[in-house]
């Protein structure tokens, strides 16, 4: 009762918006949630669907095969599934700030090696699956893994070039990182799509798969860069003038001293900057790949199930949340000091 | 002497790295017998553009005013984005930091689903919302008197003219097409979550103390924000907020998805036509450099004129 008062009814303005807001839920809420839960269509039978006034999530249970996996042959798809787990798993060990660890490249490595083959196959029995018929929630996230993965070297490389007292590295480097920044990521994919196949010498062909995955990389190594700029300044004056009087090489400062302190700092910014690139893999789609929000408007084009768009794109959204919202609440635990 | 020898080095290996690919192009552009260069610019384009709302434009036209108005449709979304994702993402922060509970949970709410999920997702969503669930012309929704919101668009009266159902769709009126709609309700509620975030983050940097003393010396909450909250805030606001307006300009490139004609779907239509891939994304990268250049131009400006009062 004193906390109602106290956080809805303090006075009079805060208790006519709470009233207010109280006729908007009264007025949303009941239909809404009708719609999702009391009227909706929970087995997939399209008919049932289009006769009823709620929402179709039949839709989902129909195609949730082909949205997890894409054109993956179908008998073999525990192995998608499988590298998911994998991945998800890799991950979830290396949030562990205990096991930031030289050791922990190799986990991935051989985590790495193991998804692949699991995909690609070809051996141990397993049927070779080409890498045109990987789709689906895999595809996203070994996008999103290998972009990152390769973007954070190749970002500390341009960080400390823009911070070089090396005037023609620090141009190349300032240049590298405002032009990507500057242009939307779509462009910079049009250019791996359409524009890459032209620089190649003529008739070395290049994997569609691989074309977008160097693009996501050096997209994410821009804005990468940024934030270990950020880290890299926060590092007091003192620490480069104590390394030089120890009369270590600019390597020997940059290895020893410097990263280990710069890194720590802008990890958990890095996360911030990780979703972002994580939501932008989305953008695949525009350039024909079979990633998660590829398979789920592909499902749409079903003319017996054409319709369920708001129920597909709902959920398509719910799986990117869950993904999104496990590295924001990690960020935020890191800031916090854990 | 090492310094110059590291630098000479990186030099030769970015002059030998473009010489490469530059080698490759012109093998490749010959061997496909496409003409390099922008001459294409002046040919016609030959394919109808579903809105232009500025310039005169017919498929008879040449392929640079197609790019024209694909430049000023992508300004004109841009540009009412930023307008709308300013008030609603200041409105949104405000909120979060009410003293109604649930005021401040909603609000809450809505920053963490929508920073959440990827923009491309939340544009076909509101795609989907405005083709499956507003009703056909014929049975149209008429929350006000002469406005109209069908599945083909949303109709507003306009002076002199009032839109009308003539056959099988309205004809009058002013507009917004559903692709249009989508997209700036789109990047609207998307980047407002983040403004909310940075407005919060601004207000929240201006001291209690502040506020404390404000309203000692008599002024009301009101008065406090506006004259001594707000301008202090500012100063914290304005760079983020430039970054984010930046993003809107150039997320609105997204609308190539949902099929707003926008410079990058013109261009990708060229490209697809012409095979001047090149050129086609060179023109892109250029307008978005430009746009982004002017905005941070124009973000530094007011930052130093808000940072020397």
């Amino acid at each position: 009762m004193k906390w109602l008062r106290a956080s809805l009814f303090s006075d009079p303005l805060t208790s006519a918006v709470t009233l207010v807001l109280v006729v908007l839920l009264w007025k949303i809420l009941p239909p809404f949630i009708d719609w999702a839960f009391i009227d909706a269509v929970w087995r997939p039978d399209a008919r049932a669907c289009h006769e009823a006034s709620g929402a179709c999530w039949g839709f989902i249970a129909e195609k949730h095969r082909f949205i997890l996996f894409g054109t993956y042959p179908f008998e073999q798809h525990w192995r998608p599934a499988a590298a998911t787990v994998l991945l998800v798993f890799l991950w979830g060990f290396s949030f562990v700030r205990a096991f930031w660890r030289w050791w922990l490249a190799l986990v991935w490595l051989a985590g790495l090696t193991s998804i692949g083959v699991l995909m690609w196959g070809g051996v141990l029995g397993l049927p070779h699956v080409e890498s045109g018929r990987w789709g689906g929630l895999i595809l996203t996230l070994l996008l999103a893994s290998f972009g990152i993965a390769l973007a954070f070297p190749l970002s500390i490389l341009l960080a400390l070039g823009r911070r070089s007292d090396l005037p023609v590295i620090r141009a190349l480097c300032v240049g590298y990182i405002e032009l990507i920044r500057g242009v939307p990521l779509i462009s910079v994919l049009f250019m791996a799509s359409v524009m890459l196949p032209l620089f190649l010498p003529s008739g070395l062909t290049m994997d569609k798969l691989l074309r977008a995955q160097i693009a996501l990389i050096l997209f994410a190594a821009a804005y990468f860069a940024e934030v270990v700029r950020g880290g890299l300044q926060a590092i007091p004056k003192s620490q480069y003038e104590m390394a030089d009087a120890l009369g270590l090489t600019y390597f020997q400062r940059t290895l020893y001293v410097v990263l280990p302190q710069a890194l720590r700092i802008a990890v958990p910014p890095l996360v911030n900057t990780c979703i972002g690139f994580f939501k932008d893999t989305s953008l695949v789609l525009i350039i024909g790949l079979f990633d998660l929000l590829t398979t789920v408007k592909v499902s749409l084009t079903d003319p017996r199930w054409a319709g369920f768009g708001i129920e597909a794109y709902l959920f398509a959204a719910a799986v990117y949340f869950v993904f999104c919202f496990a590295m924001s609440l990690y960020s935020r635990r890191l800031e916090a000091g854990r | 002497m090492r310094r110059l020898g590291y630098q000479a080095a990186a030099v030769a290996v970015a002059l030998i790295v473009v010489g490469y690919l530059a080698h490759n192009a012109s093998v490749n552009l010959e061997a496909r017998r496409i003409a390099s260069g922008f001459a294409f610019l002046e040919r016609e384009a030959g394919f109808e553009i579903s809105e232009s709302p500025f310039l005169r434009y017919g498929a008879s036209n040449t392929y640079l005013s197609a790019l024209l108005v694909g430049i000023g449709n992508t300004l004109r979304v841009a540009a009412i984005g930023i307008a709308a994702a300013t008030l609603l993402g200041a409105a949104v922060g405000l909120f979060r930091l009410s003293k109604n509970f649930l005021l401040r949970t909603l609000a809450g709410g809505y920053v963490e689903f929508i920073r959440n999920s990827p923009l491309l997702v939340q544009l076909f969503f509101w795609y989907a919302v405005i083709t499956e669930a507003l009703p056909m012309p014929r049975e149209a929704l008429e929350p006000l008197r002469g406005v109209f919101l069908t599945n083909r668009g949303l109709y507003f009266p306009a002076p002199g003219s009032v839109p009308a159902l003539e056959g099988f769709n309205f004809a009058g009126g002013f507009v917004l097409t559903p692709e249009f709609t989508a997209l700036l309700l789109g990047l609207t509620v998307y980047t407002a979550a983040f403004i909310a975030e940075i407005v919060r983050a601004g207000v929240l940097a201006v001291g209690r103390g502040q506020w404390d003393a404000a309203l000692a010396i008599g002024l009301t909450r009101g008065q406090a924000l506006r004259r001594v909250v707000v301008p202090q805030a500012l100063r914290v606001m304005v760079p983020p907020m430039a970054s984010q307006y930046l993003n809107i300009t150039k997320n609105s490139s997204l609308a190539v998805a949902i099929g707003y004609p926008d410079l990058v779907s013109i261009a990708n239509t060229a490209i697809n036509q012409t095979g001047q891939a090149i050129e086609g994304v060179a023109i892109i990268m250029a307008v978005y450099l430009t746009i982004s250049l002017s905005i941070s131009a124009l973000m530094n400006w007011y930052n130093a004129r808000i940072a020397r009062r």
